[in-house]
């Protein structure tokens, strides 16, 4: 267990400082999703009451999209001198590296929403009618969902011909439901109608189940060469 | 096995036809909705099919990746493409069918959504099988498609939530169907079975067929580079 909590903060520790210092993905990302607000605030136009139904599937488009720029070069770092094929050999836990590219993408995306969030805010004349605290497990429980299985099929796809392409291809079905939770219960906060405890907790289902799935298959899909 | 296979062929060709002829002359009109109803006895048996035959891909993948047995990824391939094809045919003959009767090409109900995301998730599982071209490519398919079969149940409970248009199941459901329609819809559905498993069988074996030519092929070329 120790061995498995030194490897997982090690490799967060070693794929924040790498990012913090050269701000790749982030800054990729933020203009990326910078881009998506304004083409769509200009392609709907609404007004504060049209876009209260509507930012909620707005936000998590271009959260999705950005979230795939960052997730395509999770582990093309590694594949540069043989990083993986050193850890297949290693004794470390295949579930250790795994939690901390996800983790990692966790903080990544997150604090791309907290600086995107208020730029929402204000193209959109956003105002919550609904409890507003209840953003913020949706955000953590729908990043979640976003990124740890954004992590695995990163890693499937990178044996496949045109990865960049591949990962969405299989992240988007996959992640329908997810989307589906998130869009909703950002839209029942936002416009304040009804209770979005429904979404959350199958927001919270769909964590659990495809965490368990890709700890538990991700050592199979690590050793694939 | 080579002459069992149009000892299958020829009953399944002249039970789809008799199933044809049922669904077109013998099953009664339907009051409100006329002719186009008859879409009925392809839509639902390809519907069937298609759940069985995803539900197969699915028990092919996990007894690979606990055998490791090439047959079992032979199976959970076939099966997968196959029921693509019947999947197509129900998302077709749907619209079809509620243009005229619901006024709407389509509506995002649970039913329909649940088969729609179930279509893009065998076609994704497709392209990966089609873009990957290592020797992993049946473990990371099978991967996948665990994965994809856990979706289904989330799905299907995140459109729950919505008001449901699409007719009630009429076997187990709330439904009532004409004895005499569910006679027809019941041969539709075993000519629809057989000719699934007739696509099938002809498939896996091109596809062992296939792996075998590869195989030789590549056998060749180490033996020519030794020489």
């Amino acid at each position: 267990m120790s061995s498995l909590r030194s490897v997982t903060w090690a490799t967060i520790a070693k794929d924040i400082r790498l990012e913090w210092r050269s701000k790749d993905a982030l800054n990729s990302m933020l203009f990326f999703s910078l881009l998506v607000v304004v083409i769509f605030s200009f392609s709907f136009d609404p007004t504060a009451e049209e876009s209260r139904e509507i930012a909620g599937g707005l936000i998590w488009v271009a959260f999705l999209f950005a979230a795939v720029v960052a997730l395509n070069q999770t582990w093309a770092r590694e594949l540069r001198n043989q990083v993986l094929d050193a850890y297949r050999v290693s004794p470390a836990p295949a579930t250790a590296l795994f939690l901390a590219k996800a983790l990692g993408n966790l903080i990544l995306v997150s604090l791309l929403e907290a600086l995107m969030a208020p730029l929402f805010m204000i193209f959109y004349n956003l105002r919550a009618l609904g409890p507003a605290w209840q953003l913020i497990p949706v955000a953590l429980l729908g990043t979640w969902a976003l990124v740890v299985n954004g992590t695995f099929f990163a890693a499937m796809s990178l044996r496949t011909r045109s990865r960049e392409i591949m990962l969405p291809l299989l992240l988007f079905p996959i992640s329908i439901p997810a989307v589906q939770s998130m869009v909703e219960a950002t839209r029942i906060i936002l416009a304040g109608d009804g209770n979005a405890r429904f979404w959350i907790i199958l927001l919270l289902t769909y964590d659990v189940v495809f965490t368990t799935a890709c700890l538990a298959l991700f050592e199979t899909v690590l050793q694939a060469e | 096995m080579k002459r069992a296979f149009p000892i299958f062929a020829v009953p399944t060709a002249l039970l789809l036809g008799y199933a044809f002829y049922e669904a077109m002359w013998v099953a009664p009109m339907e009051r409100t909705m006329g002719d186009v109803q008859r879409i009925f006895y392809y839509h639902v048996p390809s519907a069937w099919t298609a759940f069985l035959l995803f539900f197969v891909n699915l028990v092919a993948s996990v007894t690979y990746l606990v055998r490791r047995n090439p047959k079992a990824d032979a199976v959970a391939l076939v099966s997968a493409e196959v029921g693509v094809v019947f999947c197509t045919i129900v998302l077709v003959t749907g619209p079809i069918w509620a243009r005229p009767v619901w006024g709407i090409w389509w509506t995002w109900d649970i039913r329909l959504t649940t088969t729609l995301v179930l279509w893009l998730i065998y076609v994704s599982y497709l392209v990966l099988r089609r873009f990957s071209d290592s020797s992993q490519t049946p473990k990371l398919a099978a991967v996948l498609a665990i994965f994809g079969a856990l979706d289904v149940p989330l799905v299907y409970f995140s459109i729950w939530f919505f008001r449901t248009q699409h007719p009630q199941p009429v076997i187990g459901g709330g439904g009532s169907i004409d004895p005499r329609m569910l006679h027809v819809l019941l041969i539709n559905w075993l000519a629809f079975s057989c000719f699934a498993v007739m696509l099938c069988w002809a498939r896996y074996r091109l596809e062992r067929l296939h792996r075998e030519v590869e195989e030789a092929e590549s056998m060749e070329s180490l033996h020519e580079s030794t020489r």
